[in-house]
């Protein structure tokens, strides 16, 4: 009982903390700037960080489910190259957007199977996946770029959802909607519980009568569509359709579902710290940009966060550890 | 394999035969990626003969240098069942504050600078071994974040700044060029340092420990070994290689601005991989990644030269990683049931030697040894 308390303890610590960071990032933010926190601004920052927040909701349930995704950000940009390859061949563009999710989930499909019917590790194949669609995103769009997509779907990356007062992208609206879905999904419902189950210990959850394979398969499916989507809103939000779009993007992803205080060995986290890491991680980009902060640094602050996620949690163990050497 | 085509020699039950029964496997696990490339170097040259001229094979080995040095290093920290993610950002850092030396003292000695990239990717490599080994957190997510904070400082250190082939010495931008007996100098010099670490690995208590750590780092840690003290000094020594790969890598393309190195971890641990490593540790060699390293060089140098664009490259070389593990999973499957049903009853399948891990009885993720994540 003890014992219980001692684990949950950090947990419910953890989202508490970052609430506070986040605050004290708003604090510190407008106080440092007055530009910080007006609607402008708040557009500005859903707009540069929309996609990668999208992202980041089926890498939590992958990395709860005890796996990793590392190709998300090559499907975003397979996305992309597809999205404009057939546009530039003639295609109409809801045929497109079909065939892109199509896509995409069989892309997430390829991954799931090769992790649960091989018996592979998914940080080796995602790793390998990273390459391929890279890959094919390269071989469709070779060193050409698209751009001339109609401003009607362009219009949807730059323009405000109409009623909030120019102050919310649509990928923004999408992250929302979707991180409710998502969290009912995970916290209130049979299919989520099973996935902390099998992230706890994929043996006890498949002696449970939890179909261990089929789900984390559907999980990788899932993720291959979101990541699609991310694409197509990436290309229209640039209206530029290139075969490096998104590059490297995957460890931003990991790096926030981490902060987010998700366990890496699978079945802790929620979607919670999710949502506030995200806020977390596009508050100190934003707040960093408005301070003149040679922005490409800003991963110092990144990775600064990242290993305050795992030594934090674990500092009163550590303590304990340390002290006997030192007396 | 199966246990119905062994042959007879190999059918005494005996401890002695199970050992060399394993230790055939590591050889074949080396000879198949050997194969894949001999073969894909056979037929690249019968269709363009140019394939194979002194000059091509000498620009790859070149290129294959840094890569194959990287990946021993990274082949020491993934066998103790961790993972080193910054070293594109150490070769990054070094590369720069290397060759500025040369802008900044004209006329320093070139091993000066060389220790000096030691010394800096040494420094990360104790900072990545001390949070992994004393802090006991998962390496994949301290070196992720030490992958970001070392680029960050590279960034605020080189701003828009970028050290051209003009400013450094001809002596130093001639390394990857000498040549003894048309093999490049710093390709016989890695090849050295390579076999030096495969006869560490295969032979002192320490690189054997570290098979043991990343079969079994609980297992390892009531067996006493030093695991922290271990897993420490591997990400030291990757960290030290990368170092030294980064001020290669300033010889090399002479060019360096912020963005060196960018990218480089995962086509390391791509080339680990590919070579036999197992990435959830216990098991490969030095000169499976070696060779792995070698192999990825090959290909895109191979596309090159047979006029396919170079736009395939990723694909193709994504492909054959998915291929390698592939083939890896069912090498293994197939020994742990060749071994299970040779020897009934006398040992735990799994738990044979370092590697040769039970079908299914996966760990979800990288661990570092021992730890729990609370």
């Amino acid at each position: 009982m003890n014992n219980l308390r001692e684990r949950l303890r950090p947990a419910l610590r953890w989202e508490t903390g970052l609430a506070v960071v986040v605050i004290l990032i708003l604090v510190i933010g407008s106080a440092a700037s007055p530009d910080f926190l007006t609607g402008n601004n708040l557009f500005n920052l859903g707009l540069s960080n929309g996609e990668i927040a999208i992202m980041t909701l089926p890498m939590t349930l992958i990395i709860i489910s005890g796996e990793i995704d590392l190709s998300v950000a090559s499907m975003l940009g397979m996305a992309s190259a597809l999205l404009g390859y057939l546009w530039s061949k003639g295609w109409p563009m809801p045929a497109i957007f079909v065939f892109v999710a199509v896509v995409g989930i069989a892309a997430g499909a390829v991954n799931g199977l090769l992790v649960t019917r091989l018996r592979l590790p998914s940080l080796a194949v995602t790793i390998g996946t990273l390459a391929l669609y890279r890959g094919v995103a390269t071989i469709l769009l070779g060193p050409n770029t698209v751009s001339n997509f109609p401003a009607a779907y362009t219009n949807l990356g730059v323009d405000a959802v109409p009623f909030t007062g120019n102050d919310m992208t649509w990928s923004t609206l999408i992250f929302i909607v979707l991180a409710i879905i998502f969290g009912i999904a995970l916290h209130a419902t049979p299919f989520g519980r099973s996935i902390y189950a099998m992230g706890a210990s994929a043996e006890a959850a498949q002696f449970a009568g939890i179909r261990v394979k089929r789900i984390k398969t559907l999980l990788f499916m899932l993720s291959g569509f979101i990541c699609s989507l991310a694409g197509v809103l990436w290309t229209f939000r640039l209206d530029t359709a290139v075969q490096n779009n998104g590059l490297g993007l995957e460890l931003s992803v990991v790096a926030i579902v981490l902060l987010a205080g998700v366990s890496i060995f699978g079945g802790k986290g929620s979607l919670t710290g999710v949502v506030l890491a995200v806020l977390a991680f596009a508050g100190i980009q934003n707040a960093l940009l408005l301070t003149n902060f040679n922005q490409e640094a800003t991963g110092i602050v990144t990775g600064a966060l990242l290993l305050a996620s795992v030594f934090l949690p674990n500092a009163g163990r550590l303590l304990r550890r340390l002290r006997p050497v030192h007396t | 394999m199966s246990a119905a085509t062994l042959p007879d020699s190999e059918q005494r039950a005996s401890g002695a035969a199970d050992a060399s029964l394993a230790e055939r496997v590591f050889r074949i696990r080396e000879s198949g990626i050997l194969a894949v490339l001999i073969v894909f170097v056979g037929v690249t040259t019968a269709v363009q003969h140019r394939f194979l001229d002194t000059a091509n094979i000498q620009f790859m080995l070149v290129d294959t240098t840094t890569f194959a040095l990287l990946a021993l290093g990274e082949t020491l920290v993934v066998i103790s069942r961790n993972v080193d993610l910054s070293v594109g950002s150490v070769v990054g850092l070094s590369a720069y504050l290397s060759a500025d030396l040369f802008v900044g003292h004209p006329g320093i000695p070139i091993p000066v600078v060389f220790l000096a990239g030691l010394g800096i990717g040494l420094a990360c490599g104790v900072v990545n071994g001390f949070m992994v080994a004393i802090g006991r957190v998962p390496s994949l997510v301290v070196t992720l974040a030490t992958l970001y904070i070392i680029r960050g400082i590279d960034i605020l250190i080189v701003g828009g700044n970028e050290v051209d082939a003009s400013s450094l010495p001809n002596a130093f931008l001639d390394i990857p060029k000498d040549t003894i007996g048309g093999i490049p100098d710093i390709a016989i010099a890695v090849a050295l340092i390579i076999a030096i670490g495969a006869y560490y690995l295969r032979t002192f208590r320490s690189g054997r420990d570290l098979y043991a750590i990343g079969s079994n780092p609980d297992a390892a840690r009531l067996a006493g070994l030093p695991v922290g003290r271990r897993v420490f000094t591997a990400f030291a020594v990757s960290g030290a290689i990368a170092g030294v790969a980064g001020v290669l890598w300033s010889a090399q393309y002479g060019t360096i601005n912020s963005t060196a190195g960018t990218g480089y971890e995962l086509q390391v641990v791509s080339a680990v991989v590919v070579g036999g490593v197992a990435i959830f540790g216990g098991s490969g060699s030095v000169t499976g990644a070696a060779i792995g390293a070698l192999l990825l060089t090959t290909i895109s140098s191979a596309l090159y030269v047979l006029g396919i664009s170079s736009f395939w490259d990723q694909a193709i070389w994504g492909f054959l990683l998915l291929v390698a593990i592939a083939l890896d999973q069912t090498i293994t499957e197939r020994l742990t049931n060749a071994l299970r049903s040779r020897k009934p009853g006398s040992r735990k399948p799994g738990s044979a030697r370092p590697g040769f891990r039970k079908p299914g009885a996966r760990k979800p993720a990288i661990e570092s040894p021992g730890t729990t994540h609370e």
